[in-house]
């Protein structure tokens, strides 16, 4: 904010920095927590402007001219017009990679959002309410994480059919312990505190105290672990697709390239390393991003 | 003790009886089973013959009981592909897959302990910077991209270890490593932070004032301490390997229960699929129950709570 009236500037300076500001500048200090907020940003705008930057139809095959390799290789078939290369059809590999980053966010992101809201009801309600309604809420988080995640996601897809909103809905129905287990324990040290005594003392709704008192108070924690469930997702959606139960051909999942690569990836190599890498920086970008949430918003916690 | 013993041992079954529960709803999941089965040029006849013949025409209820009552005595049914008793071939490959996990526990292990006392030692030191690096790192990489990574330079261009099968011990290395990697981080992790907590306690300057040598304050004082939260850690995790290593038995063409469960999953052999589910749940509640057991045996503090 620029600062013309000498009168104002004078009395901020007096002023120590709000909480808030104070927590921006350690953001922008925390070398972490910038890479991956630039890394992140980067894969998002080139997700959302697919259709404007892809220099080609990511489904359009062009059978001669399959397995051209990346320019940077020492090749005759190496051209500026595929900078990535193409595929064992013949699609552009750089347009594909464009398009894949759409599914890797769509799905991380729904699915992170179906099991919050699950997690976050499960956790809360069991470390505000305590008692016999934390025991079930402790006895369906341990079922939960008994059931092994890839097994029971592959098997579901498999039995129901698979399509983008049956993989998002599976993960998120199966990924919401880490919410659960989080917003549990934070939810219980808040339950003792002052405020929160002075507002059932006056009378506020169960519900009012949930969503205005402890909400708040949780929410640092609640990012941070959305950033975890969100990286997670990507990397079981990309597993799930490799096994051939997750994203469908001919839809540009990375997970998916690497599998239809599989068989070629001892001659052509990039292949696999391309998409591979992709998903190695986005995973990445979003968990640099998580620890430095944590340590931004709580500095105490930093060791 | 035995309080609580009993009380954990009651939780126990009970989430077990629910996983039962939630396995056997599964193959419901797809409509009607005896029509999955049937495959799609089937008649009526055919799928009402098969859904008497496997007792799909009884109340579900019933048909649990049925099944539960049977998976405790060991027997799961017949394999629909396999035709041969689904218990029998599940324990036939169940020790690949417990190998397969037990050396991916013990490389994560011998990597990420001494690799977390050592940053907790010197706290953003070269050492810990460099471990955090990795931490990083290891959560980032997805598993079979790394493990199609190893098998391109270890088992392609450098020719040192073969690529498939599960015959000698130099095919679990590549898969252990990949398996194990993943773990690494959230062991070395907990133990850094462990580490750093008891490091700071009064007993542990106590040692030191009274003159005992850094290194038997460090593994006699510290580490025994420290290490009690990472005992139920890799209990779990040794569990998540086992439901996850199907990722990396697929690509290395191992034969254990996790090929077995993609394999099955390809043949829509449901029975096979629903003990293999329910087989890997229940050794995860067995492994958390008995890490519970021994972290209440070596922190008594634990056993009121």
């Amino acid at each position: 904010m620029a600062v013309t009236d000498p009168v104002t500037g004078a009395a901020e300076a007096v002023l120590a920095p709000s909480p808030a500001a104070r927590m921006r500048g350690r953001a922008f200090g925390h070398a972490g927590f910038v890479l991956g907020a630039v890394i992140l940003i980067g894969i998002f705008a080139m997700a959302l402007l697919a259709p404007m930057v892809a220099p080609h139809d990511p489904f359009d095959q062009v059978l001669d001219r399959k397995l051209i390799p990346p320019v940077w290789f020492d090749s005759a078939k190496a051209t500026w017009e595929h900078p990535l290369g193409t595929d064992q059809l013949g699609r552009d590999y750089l347009s594909r990679l464009l398009y894949g980053a759409r599914i890797s966010l769509l799905i991380g992101f729904a699915a992170m959002l179906i099991s919050m809201v699950i997690g976050t009801a499960i956790g809360v309600a069991g470390g505000y309410f305590g008692g016999r309604v934390d025991m079930v809420c402790n006895f369906i988080i341990t079922t939960r994480l008994s059931l092994p995640v890839v097994l029971v996601a592959i098997a579901v897809v498999s039995l129901v059919g698979s399509s983008l909103s049956v993989v998002i809905w599976v993960l998120g129905l199966l990924i919401w312990d880490r919410f659960a287990v989080v917003m549990r324990a934070a939810t219980m040290q808040l339950r003792g505190r002052d405020f929160v005594t002075a507002a059932e003392a006056i009378g506020c709704s169960r519900a009012r105290i949930i969503l205005s008192e402890i909400m708040p108070n949780v929410m640092n924690s609640l990012i941070v672990v959305a950033t975890v469930e969100m990286a997670h997702a990507i990397l079981l959606e990309a597993a799930l697709s490799f096994l051939g139960l997750g994203v469908q051909p001919p839809e540009p999942s990375w997970g998916l390239m690497i599998s239809e690569a599989k068989g070629l990836m001892f001659f052509d190599g990039w292949l696999i390393a391309i998409p591979g890498a992709a998903l190695f920086l986005l995973v990445l970008s979003i968990n640099l991003l998580g620890d430095g949430l944590r340590d931004v918003t709580a500095p105490e916690n930093r060791s | 003790m035995l309080a609580y013993l009993l009380r954990r041992l009651g939780v126990a079954v009970l989430v077990a009886l629910t996983v039962s529960l939630i396995t056997f709803s599964m193959i419901y999941l797809s409509g009607d089973p005896a029509v999955a089965l049937a495959g799609e040029s089937a008649t009526e006849e055919d799928i009402e013959s098969i859904r008497r013949y496997y007792g799909y025409d009884r109340p579900i209820l019933v048909q649990y009981l049925d099944w539960l009552g049977r998976a405790l005595t060991g027997d799961f049914g017949q394999s629909h592909y396999l035709k041969a008793p689904v218990a029998e071939v599940i324990f036939e490959r169940l020790p690949t897959t417990m190998l397969l996990g037990a050396c991916a526990l013990t490389f994560a292990l011998v990597l990420s302990i001494p690799l977390g006392v050592l940053a907790a030692i010197r706290p953003n030191s070269l050492i810990d910077r460099l471990a955090l690096t990795i931490a990083v790192i290891g959560q980032a990489m997805p598993s079979f991209w790394f493990a199609l990574t190893m098998v391109l330079w270890f088992g392609i261009t450098w020719r040192l270890l073969p690529i498939t099968g599960s015959d000698s011990w130099a095919n679990f290395v590549m898969p252990s490593i990949a398996l194990g990697y993943y773990v690494t981080p959230a062991v070395m992790r907990l133990t850094r932070a462990g580490m750093l907590d008891v490091l700071a306690t009064d007993y542990i300057r106590t040692a030191r004032a009274k003159g005992l040598r850094p290194h038997t304050v460090l593994f006699k004082h510290a580490l025994r301490n420290a290490i009690i939260p990472v005992v139920s850690l890799a209990a779990v995790q040794f569990g998540f390997m086992l439901g996850g290593s199907i990722v990396i038995e697929t690509i290395f063409a191992i034969n254990g229960l996790g090929y077995l469960a993609w394999e099955s999953i390809q043949r829509a052999d449901l029975p096979m699929m629903q003990a293999i589910v329910l087989v890997l749940s229940v050794f995860y509640i067995l492994l958390t129950f008995l890490a519970d057991m021994l972290n209440a045996w070596l922190d008594p503090r634990l056993r009121t709570a």
